[in-house]
């Protein structure tokens, strides 16, 4: 699945900002981390401003903090302020059509598994199971550090 | 009621201290003296009052090893009933080698994000490890958001398998 880059932009702002909640983020920081456009990211941290998941703070020292509720916010939420993931199916071209309506069909599951799997995913969540990804490989690679050859 | 000593000796009970806004929770085995609690809360959960079916899955599990009906509890000195796990090990449908399925969950309403949920989780995997089994699975509804983030939230992604369904005319 790909999504725009202004969802993905958002994504990794919403995603850096919860995972460091003591931190005051500025877009360059955030641009710098991800290899991204800081004038685009900023105004995706607008769209986030606006829609409550992130406060700013002028000034030196000043930047962005998530203020949204990391174990309620979910990827779909957020996702959903930049782009539309609902289905679209029965229009466009040959839509009315048999052949058309059954790979309506076949489309409209795939999608309805994305925002199921988009809507059942907290920020926590995804923050809890990166960490648990990184420790299982660390728990992996730890046999061949500790090993003499 | 019992104490905690005797349950953690007897019972092969588990004791799951509580983080942040959450309840110390005292994970043990079913006995039938739950079971009008378990169909309680699985009726408020799910709207089916089914004495029946949880009588047969009690005794059902109390014949075989590799299944598990667990309930948690406060373990303060009141011995609150706060929720149930079910779960076995089944094996090698359509290829899939041994593992733990949780078959349902309940918390009681007014329990719940208080840690009860992954106490019951943990105790049940331990189960499933000491049964030597290394994957857990469950399936839900693809739209039940709660139960979908509670799993998501342990640690749960989508498996190698698919469900797959038809209408029989």
């Amino acid at each position: 699945m790909k999504l725009q880059k202004a969802t993905r932009y958002g994504l990794y702002a919403v995603l850096e900002l919860a995972a460091n909640p003591d931190e005051q983020l500025s877009a360059t920081d955030i641009a710098a981390a991800y290899g991204i456009s800081g004038n685009h990211l900023a105004k995706v941290l607008r769209d986030l401003g606006r829609a409550g998941l992130v406060d700013s703070a002028r000034g030196a020292g000043g930047g962005y903090r998530f203020s949204g509720n990391a174990r309620r916010v979910t990827l779909l939420d957020v996702i959903s302020l930049f782009e539309d993931i609902s289905s679209d199916t029965g229009s466009g071209d040959g839509a009315d059509t048999e052949i058309g309506r059954a790979l309506d069909l076949v489309l409209g599951e795939i999608d309805d598994i994305a925002r199921a799997t988009f809507g059942s995913i907290t920020i926590e969540t995804l923050l809890k199971t990166m960490h648990w990804r990184q420790e299982r490989e660390a728990r992996a690679a730890a046999p061949d550090l500790a090993s003499p050859g | 009621m019992t104490d905690d000593t005797t349950l953690l000796a007897n019972d092969n009970a588990t004791r799951h201290a509580g983080g942040d806004g959450e309840a110390d929770v005292l994970v043990r085995r079913a006995t039938a003296d739950d079971l009008p609690l378990v169909i309680e809360l699985d009726g408020d959960n799910t709207g089916l009052h089914k004495p029946d079916y949880w009588g047969e899955t009690f005794h059902e599990i109390e014949r075989h090893p590799g299944q598990h009906f667990l309930i948690a509890e406060s373990a303060s000195s009141d011995h609150e009933f706060l929720g149930f796990i079910v779960g076995e090990v089944r094996a090698w449908e359509f290829g899939s080698r041994p593992c733990g399925w949780i078959l349902t969950i309940g918390v009681v309403h007014e329990r719940r994000v208080a840690g009860v949920g992954s106490a019951l989780f943990d105790a049940i995997c331990e189960r499933f490890a000491a049964d030597g089994v290394k994957t857990v699975r469950t399936m839900l509804a693809r739209h039940d958001q709660l139960n979908m983030s509670f799993f998501r939230s342990q640690g749960m992604m989508a498996g190698s398998f698919i469900e797959l369904e038809k209408p029989i005319d």
